[in-house]
């Protein structure tokens, strides 16, 4: 009986927090001072949140673009690689700035702001190894997640590359570290913040050869032109100001990652 | 749907699902069924050999355990399931391994059904199989474990179906099958989304749903009338 009683308690109280964040979902759209923002919770250098911080490159664009659009009150919220065109698409954030690169399956779904960065993909592998590009890894082991596309592309241009795939990069670390597998490889920006991660400072490098182009967009409502031409706007003018080399420096700098400056800062897209 | 099927290798995937659980199935069928004489035997430290494994496995996450069989095992301890210096080793190693931890795993919950199927048999039958002088052995395999695998039918079934559905945390470990079909899809297709979703929803059903009524069917027919 008091199980019950307590199972239907605790019954009452989910159901009032759901309608609760219903009720904050209203008040997010173009009127109100709030809006709620995708990053992703895991990345050193880009999104993290740790001890109840949040910190990165994608957050400080986000809030930068943020403050230009008149949102005082920023709420950030986890957005894993799968699941954001859901979020955006159920209206559950209002924008995402999640490394996530622009193409036109997304555009099906989501339309783009921006980019506001160009990354490439590349190679992390063990400081003292010889590997200076995909071509040398024939016959060599890959190291990347399920459904990455940068081990996509190596194994589409060097079929003798033999891939190991895991659930999350985290696993690749350690075994590349320990030489078990030669090299993991996704964008540049997520290797840089792994090899800066004081765990593995010294033990692994960057490649710097990247062999594809990621245009890092902002996701938004799709056909919501006004508010990504809102968001074209901040971007530029966040370059133009000086506060997107800063945010660079501030968060690529300690990793010792080189930015490729033919391409950034780069130019937002028309929107459509 | 069609599109689909020209771009994600599905059909692999589905055929590398089968792959994994047929032989984890019989994996843990072996490992299982020793487990539930280890328990039933009349032997202290096997008892409480086979109580331990089962209380450990059961309670530890599938997907620790199959990642630990590729990282602590493979990778760290050396064991080598496949040849190492061949061109798919990683892959053969992957498959190999994860049907080691699905069989790990799922010999616990067989082990458990099994046992619940020795308890239909009532203990007057072992005490009568002792009297006319079988040994323990011949008692088990003469007499109580013919009747306890035609009990345990129905758990099996069950065990079974789940064993099916836990072969998508073999993707955990980067082996090719439905749950990595998905994850590939929502990745370089989120326009079809859904449609992924009913593809994997669907064959796992149209897996699982036909297996589990033919195996309650059988239980009904073969279960010893008392």
């Amino acid at each position: 009986m008091n199980i019950r009683r307590i199972g239907g308690l605790a019954g009452a109280a989910a159901l009032a927090l759901s309608l609760a964040a219903c009720g904050g979902g209203d008040d997010s759209g173009s009127g109100g001072d709030s809006i709620k923002i995708g990053i992703k919770f895991d990345q050193p250098g880009l999104g993290l949140f740790e001890s109840g911080k949040y910190s990165g490159f994608d957050v400080d664009v986000a809030n930068y673009v943020a403050k230009e659009l008149g949102k005082t009150k920023v709420t950030f919220v986890q957005a894993p690689s799968k699941q954001r065109e859901d979020l955006i698409a159920t209206g559950q954030v209002d924008l995402i700035f999640a490394t996530y690169s622009i193409t036109d399956a997304r555009k099906e779904k989501v339309s783009f702001a921006g980019p506001y960065f160009i990354a490439g993909q590349d190679l992390l592998v063990k400081a003292d190894s010889t590997i200076t590009g995909p071509k040398d890894l024939d016959g060599k082991k890959l190291c990347s997640v399920t459904g990455s596309t940068s081990a996509e592309n190596v194994k589409k241009d060097y079929p003798g590359v033999q891939l190991q795939n895991f659930d999350t990069y985290s696993k690749c670390l350690d075994l590349v570290a320990n030489g078990q597998l030669d090299a993991l490889t996704t964008d540049n920006t997520i290797l840089a913040g792994y090899a800066a991660q004081p765990a593995y400072k010294g033990k692994l490098k960057v490649v710097g050869a990247p062999f594809s182009t990621e245009r890092y967009g902002v996701g938004l409502k799709k056909g919501d032109v006004d508010l990504c031409k809102k968001v074209n706007t901040a971007l530029e003018k966040m370059v133009s100001s000086g506060d997107w080399q800063k945010a660079v420096e501030a968060n690529f700098g300690p990793a010792g990652f080189k930015v490729d400056t033919a391409v950034n800062p780069p130019k937002p897209d028309a929107c459509s | 749907m069609g599109e689909l099927f020209e771009q994600f290798d599905i059909w692999s995937a589905f055929g590398q699902t089968l792959y994994l659980a047929f032989f984890s199935a019989i994996g843990a069928l072996v490992l299982g069924t020793f487990l539930a004489i280890m328990r039933v035997g009349p032997v202290g430290i096997f008892r409480r050999a086979g109580a331990a494994y089962v209380n450990l496995v059961r309670n530890t996450p599938l997907t620790l355990i199959v990642t630990f069989c590729l990282i602590a095992l493979h990778y760290q301890l050396k064991i080598y399931l496949a040849p190492q210096d061949s061109p798919t080793s990683i892959v053969d190693n992957g498959v190999r391994w994860a049907i080691v931890g699905l069989a790990i795993y799922h010999a616990a919950f067989v082990c458990e059904a099994l046992r619940s199927g020795i308890n239909t048999v009532p203990t007057g039958q072992a005490e009568a199989a002792r009297s006319i002088g079988l040994t323990f052995t011949q008692s088990l395999r003469e007499v109580i474990l013919p009747q306890a695998f035609r009990g345990a039918i129905a758990p099996m079934a069950s065990v079974l179906i789940a064993l099916i559905k836990n072969t998508t945390v073999a993707y955990a470990i980067g082996v090719a099958e439905t749950a990595a079909f998905m994850r590939d899809g929502l990745e370089f297709r989120p326009d079809l989304s859904f449609l992924i979703f009913v593809i994997v929803a669907g064959f796992f059903v149209l897996l699982t749903m036909p297996l589990g009524i033919a195996l309650t069917h059988l239980s009904q027919r073969l279960a010893v009338k008392r």
